[in-house]
């Protein structure tokens, strides 16, 4: 069952090999840029495993910014990453010593196959989200260090190879939106997502968005919510089946 | 920080605030609402219609580098896009619709455009 799991794990893992190989690398380079050895891109991968945050990073370390700046940016690069428990809090219970690490593991990359992964008994879940957390990290770590190591010079170009993520990304929207009748919450995460970049501008965008999604989403909860209601709100079950 | 001479207990600093700051992210909703606590149902409710939001906004978040009023206009991202759509609906296979679009647009971006 291990290997098995492991197996799948690794597959699911292929498109995050990639796109983490070649966003680590552009990082790689950039710090080593900056006068810094590939110790430091060990250091950093291995710690925050955040894409976006670890290029700002970059700004931060070679600027010096105040220890007030780095953290109240980094808390604003990385706002997104706070949807992503609420929808894992069921699927991460019970998962042991593992677990921290799974949490810190948390990328968009993992979330989105985590989320998305539909697992049968053969699969085993604990280790099935251990293997491909750790698989991430180790394309990250590998990616971020050899191109501190390698500073930019490929005998091939590599421009383009990131469109991975996005490709991955467009996948997964294709299978939920495949998966089920209700295409509201995509729908509102694209268009209050594009909306939100055009009005607020590529590095202020993300928070309003997910905000307004919170908001949306919660407004919407008569039309959308198909968890169980409790036995003390009969009157919310009847109005459910009245919208539909 | 000046002509590669780092400073390395500042750097080191920066970089562990850093690490908690994102950690700190991703832990949060998991210390709000702890394994065994009752939490509102609304919370709940949010964790099941997330994924499908978040999924949209992970998409939109990749083209933000992007302009569509500049050449190429996005046209290199939305062909691209456009033959992930499309070979997803028709062989529902993950990794030959990821890594033909990549291969399709690395020649977009490097020959044509």
């Amino acid at each position: 069952m291990t290997k098995r799991t492991f197996k799948r794990a690794f597959r699911d893992s292929l498109p995050i090999l990639a796109g983490y190989l070649a966003l680590g690398f552009g990082f790689g380079v950039l710090l080593e840029s900056k006068g810094y050895s590939f110790w430091w891109a060990i250091l950093m991968s291995v710690t925050m495993f955040a894409g976006s945050g670890q290029y700002a990073g970059v700004d931060f370390l070679a600027g010096g910014a105040t220890i007030l700046t780095t953290a109240f940016m980094t808390l604003i690069i990385n706002a997104r990453h706070f949807f992503y428990g609420f929808s894992l809090l069921d699927k991460y219970k019970g998962m042991g010593i593992a677990k921290p690490y799974l949490i810190f593991g948390l990328t968009d990359e993992t979330y989105s196959v985590v989320c998305s992964a539909k697992l049968d008994d053969t699969i085993s879940k604990r280790k099935y989200y251990f293997f491909l957390t750790a698989l991430d990290h180790l394309y990250w770590i590998t990616g971020c260090t050899l191109g501190a190591v390698i500073g930019g010079v490929l005998p091939f170009s590599n421009e383009g190879i990131d469109y991975a993520m996005t490709a991955l990304f467009i996948v997964i929207l294709v299978e939920q939106w495949l998966s089920t009748k209700e295409h509201l919450p995509a729908i509102l995460g694209v268009v209050t997502t594009a909306v939100c970049l055009c009005v607020f501008g590529p590095d202020m965008f993300i928070i309003p968005a997910m905000t307004l999604i919170a908001f949306e989403l919660v407004i919407l909860r008569k039309r959308l919510d198909k968890t169980q209601p409790e036995a003390s709100q009969p009157s919310e079950k009847t109005e459910v089946k009245q919208d539909d | 920080m000046i002509d590669g001479v780092i400073n390395t207990p500042y750097s080191l600093i920066l970089i562990a605030v850093m690490a908690a700051v994102t950690a700190f992210v991703r832990f949060s909703p998991f210390i709000l609402f702890p394994e065994g606590r009752k939490r509102p149902r609304v919370i709940t409710y949010l964790g099941t219609v997330l994924p499908y939001a978040v999924i949209g906004m992970l998409v939109v978040y990749c083209f933000k580098g992007k302009s569509v009023i500049e050449y190429p206009y996005c046209i290199p991202e939305l062909l691209a896009a456009a033959l992930v759509v499309g070979l997803h609906v028709w062989k529902r296979n993950t990794l030959l619709s990821v890594f033909a679009g990549v291969a399709f647009y690395m020649v977009l971006v490097q020959l044509v455009f």
